[in-house]
């Protein structure tokens, strides 16, 4: 929601108390009739489901996109305030309701994902300025009796060859009559102004001073809060509970069983975390009550030694290695991951006999809305959900079965209240959906030369498809997810004979997309995997990945300016090592070179030097902030995370457990961006698949130690 | 009932004293921008000051605060004029924007007593604050940022 809008529909209650104390209140009426009315009376131009244009010369972008720090409520206005040549100070956002109309020209359906907001948005939004610009000129040259390709616009205003002009708030009324453009033409690349400039993100202003609204903000008159007690075992059911002393604690409401537990509604969070303590519950653990993550790897282990199904095959992979001149065996192994976003998930509802209100922030909006209806046993239409700002996604806010949401419908259902359910850390890191645990067994050799002659990657772990709604989708015709192999099926190095198979592992541990899905760790394993055939063959890690790169420029581009920008192969100061990865996602490429040293056993990456090919680009200040989180975000898993399993129970708990890189141990970090003419790709994802390879290939320049397990123990290193 | 002012305000609530401060805030006061990110004092999204300090309100039981002056993020600055958020701005330090309240008290104190704070002072007084999505760079330059702005003799 934009600030303007949030000055309208937020209204603080004051109000003394006889104590001569003050009481304050924050409601946000999202369905209020008034806050709709007074938005209809400033919004004089709706010419599309993009924009609206008032007559005090706002101009709002409506965002069909989540905003969950990537800046598309900053990068999809420029898009569009490019080609209606607005006035950027007077351009405002507002999130998407639920419609058709808002789906991703791509996906067909409202989705924040795959790094792909503004490429996919790059015409749509375009398109939506450039026909409310031809509109507003179309208004002007009526009221001029003038010819419209007379006249032209700049920064909110159409102007004629004389003197006259009219701004877009004076016209706004009178466009509003005109007939749509049956077609726009867009600019040349050549003429943007605001497309490509570093502009400032227009969230900044409500993020640094209280006033954003996440979900975990909104409150309702007349709303209470939940906590549910969840399984401490996937799959686990409630046999029966004891709430006799609960539900006598104060400020508890409602204590009512939902299919994932129980919930605790009472007046305050607090209130109602208290109570959950106090509720006595027995479990039917089921089958999960037994599973353990080291059991699972060794599983693995197993699993690898035997074909898997084949993904790609080129050559003779197997006749090439016997006959290769030196080999090499290498088992990566990366954990399962939580997504961890700051703000622990939640969501409100307000669940009534023909409607149901949802206030969330989710990545996922048509997928929850069929969900939320279908757990409302209301028709999709019936249920509107209303975006907050994210507090983090990395993809836990896109759930293919909207956990968090059905829930709450659950919870709303069940207690016959509006209420918001608030997951605490653990609650939220113990919830599943994870990063799958992986691993690659692969195989290598390189001849007389030491030019790589075989390469065979076996991926063993989940599938994030199977089960969903795009299992037949993702994986039509397929014995294996894309989602899994994505990174080394395109392995982009000249190796004659090359074989990836992969091998689908059933475990009963809920699993998804993580900011970078499978490339978060087909980049760590293919990636250090070139960096020991390269040492195999006592070549430059740098250098040989150019020489098996050359029908790659672009993959070639990011490698050489990383590697110059950080100085490779330049001395360093002593103990001190470089490791360089390359990488291909989401559109984009990427390349890093990290500098570590080793100390004790510690590792600590000292710089890490970031270069990105994503196409023709939109924000280079936002995509500089991609790579450095990117960055941070990867170097937090190679690092420090791991989630295990023991007697089906989940180990971590939360940050103490879970760590995340912190100011005192962060990297210099430096991004380049390569100027370039290509279709736009993403940027969200693709700084993450490099840096932990990078840090491993680092640790080896360093130490002369190889790191196949992730997070990185020096202990394990071999 | 317990007594306490927020942001300069008289407040006298009628709460169970070991309610943690941070949900007196959010719940009954509306004060929103403080966050809840972990609940045990390990990723500071919900820092304050009391009487000055920076404080983890979500292991501060409320009764902590009584007759004490709290101080949240509403209450850095009426229109985004402190330095701090000045230097945010000029940096586009946020991401996600959940954790920055937290950034932002527990710089504003770090400013106060080190008007000209070095990497070594950040670290130290911001390991403390997490942030997810990686703006600490951003962060470590808008410190340094806010403290050139800022006349020599300290903060406001």
């Amino acid at each position: 929601m934009s600030t303007f809008q949030m000055e309208r529909r937020a209204f603080l209650k004051i109000s003394v108390a006889a104590s001569g104390g003050l009481l304050i209140g924050l409601y946000l009426p999202g369905a209020s009739k008034l806050a709709a009315a007074q938005e209809r009376s400033a919004s004089a131009f709706m010419p599309n489901a993009f924009l609206r244009i008032g007559t005090d010369e706002r101009v709002t972008v409506i965002v069909n996109h989540s905003e969950m720090g990537q800046g598309v409520y900053t990068a999809l206005p420029m898009l569009l305030a490019e080609e209606l040549d607005a006035d950027w100070s007077r351009i405002g956002y507002e999130s998407a309701p639920v419609d058709a109309k808002y789906n991703h020209p791509i996906f067909g359906m409202q989705i924040t994902g795959g790094s792909s907001s503004v490429y996919s948005g790059f015409e749509q939004y375009r398109n939506a300025g450039a026909a409310a610009r031809a509109m507003l000129i179309a208004a002007a040259a009526v009221q001029w009796n003038a010819d419209p390709a007379s006249l032209r616009t700049e920064s909110g205003t159409v102007l004629d060859g004389t003197n006259r002009k009219l701004s877009y708030g004076q016209l706004a009324e009178a466009a509003a009559k005109m007939t749509p453009p049956a077609k726009v033409t867009l600019k040349d690349a050549k003429a943007f102004k605001l497309i490509g400039t570093p502009a400032k993100r227009l969230d900044t202003p409500e993020k640094i001073n209280g006033k954003a609204v996440f979900g975990i903000d909104v409150k309702n008159a007349g709303m209470l809060t939940a906590v549910v007690a969840r399984a401490p075992v996937f799959g686990a059911k409630v046999k029966s509970f004891d709430d006799s002393h609960a539900r006598n604690m104060p400020g508890v409401r409602k204590i009512v069983p939902v299919p994932s537990g129980v919930a605790v509604v009472a007046d305050s969070f607090w209130q109602a975390k208290m109570a959950r303590e106090a509720v006595r519950i027995d479990w039917d653990e089921g089958e999960m009550q037994t599973f353990s993550t080291s059991q699972m790897m060794q599983q693995f282990r197993e699993q690898a030694k035997s074909p898997g199904t084949s993904v790609r095959r080129d050559g003779d992979p197997d006749g090439a290695l016997a006959k290769a001149a030196q080999k090499i065996e290498a088992v990566y192994e990366v954990p399962y991951l939580s997504h961890l976003m700051m703000e622990p998930l939640n969501c409100a509802v307000d669940l009534r006999e023909d409607s149901c209100e949802i206030w969330t922030g989710t990545q996922f909006q048509t997928v929850d809305r069929a969900a939320a209806a279908k757990a409302a046993g209301l028709p999709n239409e019936k249920v509107q959900i209303h975006t907050t700002f994210l507090g983090g996604g990395f993809g836990r806010r896109a759930t293919p079965q909207s956990d968090f949401v059905v829930e709450a419908v659950h919870v709303a259902k069940a207690a016959g209240v509006p209420v918001k359910v608030v997951w605490t850390r653990e609650d939220d890191m113990q919830g599943g959906w994870y990063r799958p645990a992986f691993l690659h067994a692969i195989v290598g050799g390189v001849d007389a030369s030491g030019n790589p002659v075989s390469w065979r990657s076996r991926l063993v772990g989940q599938s994030i498809m199977s089960g969903t709604m795009f299992e037949a989708m993702m994986m039509k015709g397929k014995e294996y997810d894309p989602a899994s192999v994505e990174g080394v099926d395109d392995l982009p190095y000249e190796i004659p004979n090359l074989a990836v198979e992969s091998h689908q592992a059933k475990v009963g541990v809920p699993v998804q997309w993580w900011r970078s899905v499978g490339h978060s760790h087909t980049g760590f394993a293919t990636e250090c995997f070139i960096d020991e055939l390269a040492a195999l063959g006592h070549k430059d890690p740098y250098q040989f990945r150019r020489s098996l790169l050359t029908k790659h420029p672009r993959h070639l581009a990011v490698l050489d300016l990383a590697a110059q920008k950080a100085g490779w192969g330049k001395p360093l100061p002593k103990g001190r090592g470089q490791g360089i990865a390359v990488h291909f996602a989401f559109e984009s490429y990427n390349a890093q070179v990290a500098e570590v040293s080793v100390t004790d056993g510690k590792v600590r990456v000292h710089r890490i030097v970031s270069a990105v090919d994503c196409g023709h680009y939109v924000n280079p200040g936002i995509i500089a902030a991609q790579l450095e989180g990117g960055a941070i975000f990867a170097a937090s898993a190679a690092l420090y995370q791991e989630l295990t399993f023991e007697n089906g129970r989940l180990q971590q708990t939360n940050f103490h457990t879970f760590p995340v890189m912190r100011m005192n141990e962060c990297p210099e970090i430096e991004t380049h961006i390569v100027e370039s003419n290509e279709k736009s790709g993403g940027i969200g994802e693709p700084g993450v698949p490099c840096t932990a390879p990078a840090i491993a290939n680092a640790v080896f320049a360093a130490t002369g130690k190889r790191i196949r397990k992730l997070p990185i123990r020096m202990t394990e290193a071999v | 009932m317990i007594s306490f002012s927020v942001n300069r305000q008289h407040v006298n609530l009628d709460v169970d004293p070991s309610t943690p401060l941070l949900w007196v805030l959010r719940e009954n006061l509306g004060l929103t921008g403080t966050r809840y990110g972990c609940g045990m004092a390990q990723c500071g999204a919900c820092t304050v000051h009391l009487n000055g300090e920076a404080i983890r309100s979500c292991v501060a039981p409320v009764s902590r605060a009584a007759g004490k002056e709290v101080t949240t993020i509403e209450g850095l600055s009426p229109d985004l004029s402190h330095a701090l958020q000045r230097a945010w701005s000029a940096e586009d330090v946020p991401q996600c924007g959940y954790c920055q309240s937290g950034q932002l008290m527990s710089a504003a104190v770090l400013l106060r007593e080190k008007p000209r704070p070095s990497d070594e002072d950040i670290d130290e007084a911001m390991t403390g604050n997490i942030c997810r999505c990686g703006t600490y760079p951003r962060i470590r330059k808008a410190i340094h940022r806010a403290a050139a702005m800022m006349p020599a003799g300290g903060a406001k």
